[in-house]
């Protein structure tokens, strides 16, 4: 077989996964656009040690961990997602803005306010 | 020679110095160090004008050359001839006079240790001017003058007045020092050294552009120094410094410094004659305008001052129409002895009486003898009565004037010039005599209108009186040996005419019950006569109010053009920044698109260009 | 074509389409269950590769642990069942030029080196077993493994942490509110 078959579709995986990052709006969707771009990352992985015939087996060792890091991030993530919750009745990532810069109606900056607690 | 002329100028420039450092507390105190400082400044110009006394038209000269200019050098060096040691000798005599007399005039002054310090350095300022073998130097010693004058002028600056006049009496001659200042850049450039040997001594080379504009550009420091018309206004104003400074700066020094120049370079103006007839018509404009000035004033220092515009204009008169300067430099000594005695009695009258204006003063010769005998030896000799060293000097310069309308081919100025000078410097004459009398019978003579002075001054301020009266006096006598200045019959009759005219005509308007102004003959023109002719206002509403309008704009310029650029720049730095801040929405989704395409973007580029 | 050829492209196919609707879809526990679909095909060409164990692990972490927990949240974040119309942002346009812009690099560059490559499956069978790949693990890789291992434990006490609420302090609600009150003054 080509490696060309496997490698692509990593590639296709991994491309979707980026437009769900960037496109969903919901945090437990991005979570699961991140695990796409994981497992295509994975098949790369895998691939390789196969068509390498690797004698350390480093690529499926590697693709092992990745899953167990993973899982690890997706647990974490979710507690995060679930604190955010419960503080603001919405994951909507986009209106998770307090990181902005605020600025004042006519486009100055306040610098020497102090913003309301 | 040189050395001990050297020795001159530094004397009292140590006494400055010590007296600046050392305060109050200087051992002597600071009257005891200025004086001692200027008395030996005054023994060693005696001696220098007895080593030159011999051949007073021989120069000697020494010097240093300082570290090279590039161009052309300056010289530090010493000049002496017969006119500047006379001159020298003129300056000491009148500045130790001063000192001793300010010792009393000022006792109680909380500022005389700066007072007489400055008062040293001003006489090391004008021996420089006196004895520089250098042009530049002559400017340096010229400058530190102007910059005394401001600081005497100012000396009780609390009040507002004598502010104004210091700044008044500084801006003015700061005009004329500009011009002098580039006429000895032309002058220097010309001869291509700045050595007034080596000035006179090229002016045979000189093209008559090089003479004009040299001479021109003088002449404006020189009348803006001596307070010609149009800038003289500000020695009236001056009289606000204590009376010393207006007896030693304002009449016989500083204001004379013109007068020197013009004598000192006078080979340089007589080849440009333009600048002498223009010279001599400001001159005699001035001689007459202020002595008509002086018969309408009130304050006596005002009258003096008035008649030292006068004199001077008579000097520069006589320089104007005379190839030989000898006859100005005699008034120049004379007028510093005669006018220093002046001011001097003045300032024990005002000492006595506590004001300045004649009519608060009346009769006062019965309280102040002393006073009063000196005071007419000055106005005598003011006036030109002989045997006086006032009418010798003045006559040989209305007949210098007389020969130059008679032969007008060989006189330096044209024949207009020399008219107008002669008609005004008898004019003059008869008007000198009408104010002196004027002032001294208001002074000495009628009802006694001020019964407090019951005591003439203290000795420390009449022996300077009585040391001044002499010279005064006598240097007439001392003057007959000089052929220059004997007089002859027909000029010297027409002024003693003139004379008598002017002081039968005072006398005669002051005499009667009661006793009155003689200025009332003025009638309602005496408005106009006090104030010089409205002169000052004429200066106010032109250049005073157009530079304040052009301040004003500046300051407007400043605040909106400038003021604003500063803090628009500001605010459109920031906006520029909020222009930026647009990407910084907080929308994390937004910045990872960024980082994601910008990491395609450099992979891209990295595949392409590997 | 080989077999192994084919049977690879159906998987792909089944894996790739599934993605693309996780992250199209409207509909939230959808999204979920397509990715346990497109997980298990990718499942499916771990096994062609001769990556067993690889496969089964994939299947009982991902799809067995990793999706369960993803459902957990989508229902404690009160997630809507059925259509919802506000799950794309208005970055969809960039997303998908972003999108685009990797796969073709990604595409592009990788075939471009790969043109010569070829698997030679059969070479070497015992690949891909939990016997060698144990070995591996235990011989080559068994400190990283353990550090994976408290990797672990730090999740799960981080995940632990955020997620309580207010355990240990004594005050009730009510005083709690008192207290913020005073604090503020």
């Amino acid at each position: 077989m080509h490696v060309a078959y496997p490698v692509v579709l990593a590639a296709m995986l991994f491309s979707v996964g980026v437009y769900g990052v960037l496109a969903r709006r919901n945090a437990i969707l991005v979570l699961m656009s991140v695990e796409l771009m994981l497992n295509g990352a994975n098949l790369n992985l895998v691939t390789f040690d196969i068509w390498r015939s690797d004698v350390m087996h480093s690529g499926q060792v590697m693709a092992l961990f990745v899953i167990v890091i993973a899982a690890a991030e997706v647990g974490v993530g979710l507690a995060i997602v679930l604190l955010v919750f419960r503080n603001r009745s919405t994951i909507a990532v986009d209106s998770l803005r307090e990181l902005r810069e605020r600025t004042d109606r006519d486009g100055t900056a306040p610098e020497d306010a102090m913003d309301p607690p | 020679m040189t050395t001990l002329a050297a020795l001159v100028i530094l004397a009292p420039f140590a006494a400055a110095w010590i007296g600046m450092l050392g305060g109050r507390r200087v051992p002597l105190g600071p009257g005891g160090v200025a004086v001692i400082g200027t008395a030996a400044s005054t023994v060693m110009a005696l001696v220098v004008l007895a080593g030159v006394a011999g051949d007073a038209s021989h120069v000697r000269e020494s010097s240093i050359q300082l570290t090279p200019t590039g161009s052309i050098p300056i010289t530090v060096g010493v000049r002496v001839d017969g006119l500047s040691a006379s001159v020298a000798l003129m300056v000491t005599v009148v500045a130790l006079a001063v000192q001793v007399y300010s010792i009393g005039y000022l006792r109680g002054d909380a500022r005389y240790s700066s007072y007489a310090a400055f008062v040293s350095l001003f006489t090391a300022a004008m021996l420089l001017v006196v004895f520089s073998g250098d042009l530049i130097v002559l400017y340096v010693g010229w400058e530190i003058m102007g910059v005394c004058s401001y600081f005497l002028i100012g000396h009780h600056w609390e009040d507002p007045g004598a502010t104004a006049a210091a700044i008044k009496a500084f801006l003015m001659t700061r005009v004329g020092d500009v011009g002098f200042l580039f006429g000895i850049f032309v002058l220097g450039s010309a001869a291509n050294s700045f050595r007034v040997s080596d000035v006179l001594a090229a002016v045979p080379r000189m093209s008559s552009g090089e003479l004009l504009a040299g001479t021109l550009l003088l002449a404006l420091g020189v009348v803006a120094k001596s307070a010609q018309f149009p800038l003289h206004s500000w020695l009236p104003d001056a009289m606000a410094a204590p009376t010393p400074i207006s007896a030693l700066i304002h009449a016989a020094t500083m204001v004379a410094a013109g007068v020197y120049v013009v004598a000192l370079l006078h080979p340089v103006f007589l080849a440009a004659s333009f600048t002498l007839d223009l010279l001599a018509v400001l001159a005699a404009i001035s001689t007459l305008g202020s002595a008509l000035a002086a018969f309408a004033a009130d304050d006596i220092k005002r009258v003096l001052a008035y008649s030292t515009i006068s004199q001077l204009g008579l000097m520069f008169v006589g320089l104007a129409v005379d190839a030989d300067r000898v006859p100005s430099v005699a008034l120049l000594l004379s007028h510093a002895a005669y006018k220093a005695l002046l001011f001097l009695c003045a300032g024990a009258l005002i000492h006595a009486v506590g004001s300045n204006l004649m009519a608060d003063m009346g009769g006062m010769r019965h309280a102040m003898p002393v006073t009063f005998v000196t005071m007419t030896i000055g106005f005598a000799a003011l006036v030109g009565v002989p045997p006086t060293s006032g009418f010798v000097a003045k006559d040989a310069i209305v007949g210098a004037a007389w020969d130059a309308v008679r032969h007008r081919g060989a006189a330096p100025v044209g024949l207009g010039p020399s008219l107008v000078g002669l008609v005004c410097a008898l004019l003059t004459v008869a008007v000198t005599a009408a104010y002196s009398t004027r002032a001294w019978l208001l002074t000495f003579f009628g009802p006694v209108r001020n019964d407090a002075v019951s005591h003439d001054a203290p000795p420390v301020m009449s022996i300077p009186l009585i040391v001044l009266a002499v010279p005064t006096l006598l240097l007439g006598l001392a003057a007959v040996g000089a052929h220059q200045l004997r007089p002859e019959l027909l000029p010297a009759t027409v002024s003693l005419a003139l004379i008598a005219l002017g002081v039968g005509v005072a006398y005669r308007l002051w005499r009667g019950v009661p006793v009155r102004d003689p200025a009332i003959v003025l009638g309602r023109s005496r408005n106009a006569v006090r104030t010089a002719f409205y002169t000052d206002d004429l200066y106010e509403r032109t250049v005073a109010v157009m530079t304040r309008r052009l301040a004003a704009g500046v300051s407007v310029v400043d605040d909106n053009v400038l003021g604003r650029a500063v803090s628009r720049t500001g605010r459109g730095a920031r906006q520029l920044g909020g222009i930026l801040r647009l990407s910084e929405n907080g929308n994390v989704q937004a910045y990872l698109t960024g980082v994601l395409l910008g990491a395609v973007v450099i992979a891209v580029c990295a595949a392409m260009l590997s | 074509m080989t077999g192994v050829e084919i049977a690879f492209v159906l998987l792909g196919i089944v894996a790739l389409s599934s993605a693309v609707l996780v992250v199209t879809t409207t509909q939230l526990v959808h999204a979920a269950l397509w990715l346990v679909v497109s997980l298990g095909a990718l499942a499916g060409c771990y096994l062609l590769l001769s990556a067993e164990l690889v496969a089964w692990v994939q299947v009982l972490i991902y799809v067995g642990a990793v999706v369960v927990l993803l459902l957990f949240g989508i229902m404690l974040t009160r997630a809507p069942i059925g259509p919802s119309t506000d799950l794309d942002s208005g970055n969809r346009l960039a997303a998908f030029a972003v999108g685009l812009g990797t796969a073709g690099t990604l595409v592009t560059v990788l075939l471009t080196g790969l043109r010569h490559a070829y698997f030679h499956l059969g070479d070497n069978p015992g690949t891909g077993t939990a016997r060698s790949l144990g070995d591996a693990i235990f011989r080559y890789w068994v400190l990283p493994f353990e550090v994976l291992s408290v990797l672990l434990l730090a999740a799960l006490v981080g995940a632990i942490v955020l997620s309580r609420t207010n355990i240990g302090r004594v005050a009730a609600p009510e005083d709690d509110s008192a207290s913020e009150q005073r604090g503020r003054r």
